[in-house]
């Protein structure tokens, strides 16, 4: 049988970098093929190309047969190929129905037939168990049913064959599953699904073979029955990697941070944190489950002192810091790991060595008065690159120069590196190579047996399963349950996630 | 401390490789000004030709103009003070993600207060009046800037909306000043009365040569924000703050604190270059006194790259351009105004470098890129 889509030895070229080297491999009739690859690996610029928005350097593209070329989206979609991207391209204040027939409006004179237009949808979305409500404005949808939007959308514009980027990044475990429903129904009815991923357990679970790419090229494809996350995990990193990170029972001594009552407004002045009390002991790492968008970015950033609070208050080590500026709050031996490194965690056009000191420039012996000690501060970062495994030419190489990985081993070593009482990790490994989580998870399980409190905020369920000893579960700003490691499922916290307190007796 | 944007020289431990390195970077630096200039001088002589004049009569008039013989280059160097000075606070401003637009009413406010300050004592030594008189113009721009750096710190207020608003109050605030309270009854057109002789800023090749030390104080200047840019913990944080303002926050420094000092220091930057022109050329403030020193000294930094070093050449070669113009006017009959197209080419193609990237076939190396300002709220 003629696969619906096959690439024949695509080969794209950057300045300085093979994005894609000689790639090829099949996607049969019916088939979810998944494609996984650490970032950098060249799945976007597959993708892309795929979706008409790169041109490749070198070879074929086949549709049902046919070599074709695939000029941008518009060809993309006359090929029957529909694309959901990680991030949703949906216009929030407008209905299911207008995003799905945007720029294919069905019109009745001059007007829209909305009638005639939700009535299509509804059918596509019958047809696939999909479940959404034309008629509703997408800003009020959550983001499981958002991406189904999107989904429609493509399956709308006559898609044989979809690409899902990265679409359980954004979901909770619940929401995945029936993700994993919704993409079983689309391969009954003939679609095809190319799957996007870097959880390699998910991966294991939905699809029919899963093709590795490590540095542009094609490693291999395989049948999930005849791999492990250990395998898949290998050919992904070109080594062997221990997933799971030895750790020891915790020690629990003295309480080192304590929230109480803590209530923070977001950007747009809503309640993003709700009365919220916590509390975290040296030698222990408390985890912050919880799907993103339910106040842990807020959390952190008042607990460190990067947003004011409206009520509560933030003790340290005994010392009432509630609304304290940043400084007085690192000089107090708090670290924090930002859920942004580009954003809050580096200066990308300072070098390396200027972004170890970041927050350490002001004190000896990096500077003596105002006048800064160059060498000190280079011979300090050539520890600390060689020390926490950064990898790059040098200490003085620009910190946008580096991989996201290393980038955050920067971070990391910054914050690592000074007399600390006070870990607080948000999203410590988003994003970032298997090699440099490993790395970094150690690090985090070093630092508890040291006798460090550890506040990790992390949306990857696995992580939180991974590292926490205790786990309270923050769903819309508050901590609806506190578990120890010993007591939490995935399932159970997966519930929680959702906002779920009682077990109900039907679950899913 | 170890910028990309700066060729600095290495201390301690380093090896002689950065320094060719650095050497080399600077070369790739000046490329993109240097072929805008010469982009910009090419045009120019297309219009030349357009109006039918000759190009070598032009452009040698205005060449000997700005340097042909020993007055002319003292000349060139006298236009290029207040550029320096001017140059440096909008330089500065830049480094520190503000857009300082306000640098012309920074210079009155500067020159204001120097004039006054010159003319309030008689009898006192030269070595305490003349300090007293730069001292209160470099005031009276940084109190003018500090309103602006006050304002966004506190509110939020963009700056280049407020610097734009007070130029306005400045230029008008001074031009009463100088007409009515200040002016000095013994002259016919409005000014103010002239300087006592003891905060002048000397001539440094006697009166025949109009140049005086008040060059030698913009060189130092420059040399000396370039200082506390690179190698200070003041200057960590300013350009932390203008590089990244979140991380700036993060990492415990004060956005406030910085806008405020960064704004004060370059309005203060800019009053020296009203100062300068008051102690050192005039010796009194006359009533619309500045050429639009504020308002060339933004091109003047965008053409340094913001680099403090960077902004004395820029500011001699438009202190020569000036100062050139005269002789090509009077020797080809062509427009001073051709000038003021020449520096506009020349601003166009620095600001959108793309254009002489695209005209020279030169690559970006890099993410190299200075951050001017960010948008409005940013």
């Amino acid at each position: 049988m003629t696969p619906v889509l096959e690439v024949r030895n695509i080969t794209k070229r950057f300045p300085g970098v093979l994005a894609n080297d000689k790639i090829s491999f099949t996607l049969e009739a019916g088939e979810i093929h998944a494609f996984l690859g650490e970032n950098g690996a060249g799945k976007s610029t597959l993708m892309n190309i795929l979706y008409g928005l790169y041109a490749p350097d070198e070879g074929q593209i086949l549709v049902n047969g046919k070599e074709v070329a695939i000029r941008g989206p518009n060809d993309a979609i006359r090929f029957g190929l529909g694309m959901v991207h990680q991030h949703f391209m949906l216009v929030p204040i407008l209905t299911v129905a207008e995003n799905v027939t945007l720029g294919t409006e069905i019109t009745k004179g001059l007007l829209l037939d909305s009638e005639l237009a939700n009535a299509k949808i509804t059918e596509l979305s019958h047809k696939y168990g999909l479940d959404v409500p034309p008629d509703a404005l997408v800003q009020d949808l959550p983001v499981g049913i958002q991406q189904r939007a999107e989904i429609i959308k493509a399956l709308y514009r006559g898609a044989d064959f979809l690409i899902l980027d990265e679409p359980t990044a954004v979901l909770t475990p619940q929401e995945a599953d029936d993700l994993f429903v919704v993409i079983e129904s689309l391969r009954k009815q003939g679609k095809s699904i190319i799957f996007i991923s870097h959880k390699l357990r998910e991966v294991l679970a939905i699809a029919d073979r899963i093709t590795v790419l490590r540095r542009g090229r094609v490693v291999g494809t395989v049948l999930p029955k005849e791999s492990t996350e250990e395998s898949l995990a290998a050919m992904m990193v070109g080594r062997e990697v221990v997933l799971t990170v030895p750790k020891g029972t915790a020690h629990p001594t003295a309480e080192v941070l304590r929230v109480e009552g803590m209530t923070v407004l977001d950007d747009r002045n809503t309640i993003a944190v709700d009365q919220l009390s916590l509390s975290v002991r040296a030698g222990e790492v408390l985890g912050i489950a919880g799907v993103q968008g339910n106040g842990q970015t807020e959390l952190v950033e008042a607990i460190t002192g990067l947003r004011p609070l409206v009520a509560g208050h933030v003790t340290m080590l005994g010392k009432n810091l509630t609304s304290a500026s940043p400084r007085t709050i690192i000089e107090a031996g708090v670290a924090h790991v930002p859920e942004d490194r580009h954003r809050h965690g580096l200066v990308l056009s300072y070098p390396i060595a200027d972004n170890l000191v970041l927050s350490t420039y002001y004190l000896e012996p990096y500077a003596h008065g105002i006048v800064i000690n160059e060498s000190a501060i280079v011979h300090r970062a050539e520890d600390l690159v060689e020390q926490f495994d950064v990898r790059t030419s040098s200490a003085l190489a620009l910190a946008s120069t580096l991989s996201g990985g290393n980038q955050q081993k920067v971070v990391v070593a910054r914050e690592f590196s000074r007399p600390i009482k006070l870990l607080i990790a948000a999203q410590p490994t988003r994003g970032i190579d298997v090699g440099s989580i490993e790395f970094i998870h150690r690090g985090i399980v070093r630092q508890r047996d040291e006798g460090i409190a550890v506040l990790l905020v992390s949306a990857e369920l696995d992580e939180i399963l991974a590292l926490a000893d205790r786990i309270a579960v923050m769903f819309k700003g508050k901590i609806i349950a506190t578990v120890p490691r010993e007591e939490a499922t995935r399932e159970g916290i997966g519930l929680l996630m959702a906002g779920i307190v009682e077990q109900p007796a039907a679950a899913g | 401390m170890s910028s990309s944007e700066q060729a600095s020289s290495p201390s301690g431990g380093r090896s002689t490789a950065r320094v060719s390195i650095d050497v080399r970077q600077l070369l790739i630096e000046l490329l993109v000004p240097v072929l805008a200039i010469f982009t910009a001088l090419v045009i120019g002589a297309l219009i030349i030709l357009a109006t039918g004049a000759s190009v070598t009569a032009a452009y040698s008039g205005l060449f000997r103009g700005a340097l042909g013989t020993p007055q002319a280059l003292a000349n060139t160097l006298v236009e290029s003070t207040p550029y320096i000075f001017a140059g440096l606070a909008v330089a500065l401003g830049f480094k520190c993600g503000l857009f300082n637009i306000g640098a012309e009413g920074q210079l009155a406010m500067g020159a204001l207060s120097a004039a006054v300050a010159g003319a309030a004592f008689t009898g006192l030594p030269m070595i305490i009046h003349l300090p007293i008189a730069l001292i209160a113009g470099l005031l009276g721009g940084a109190v003018w800037g500090g309103i602006a750096g006050f304002l966004r710190a506190k509110t939020g207020a963009h700056e280049v909306i407020t610097t734009i608003m007070l130029n306005y109050v400045a230029i008008r605030l001074t031009d009463y000043l100088i007409k009515v309270p200040l002016k000095d009854p013994a002259a016919s057109a409005p000014r103010t009365r002239f300087i006592a002789p003891s905060a002048e800023l000397p001539f440094l090749f006697g009166a025949d040569y109009r140049l005086n030390a008040g060059f030698i104080l913009a060189i130092l200047a420059a040399i000396l924000i370039w200082w506390l840019l690179t190698k200070t913990t003041v200057g960590f944080e300013i350009r932390t703050v203008g590089a990244n303002p979140d991380a700036a926050q993060y990492a415990g420094m004060s956005i406030t604190r910085n806008f405020l000092l960064a704004m004060a220091l370059s309005g203060g930057l800019a009053g020296m270059a009203g100062a300068a022109t008051v102690l050192g050329l005039e010796h009194n403030l006359k009533a619309s006194f500045s050429a639009g020193y504020g308002f060339d000294s933004i091109a003047i930094a965008l053409l340094a790259r913001s680099n403090p070093l960077g902004i004395i050449p820029a500011a001699i070669f438009w202190g020569a351009l000036r100062n050139g113009a005269g002789l090509m006017q009077l020797e080809s009959g062509i427009s001073i105004n051709l000038i003021n197209i020449v520096q506009a080419l020349v601003i166009v193609f620095v600001a959108a470098d793309q254009i002489v990237r695209w005209i020279y076939r030169i690559k970006r190396k890099g993410g190299n890129q200075v951050v001017f300002t960010r948008g409005w709220g940013g």
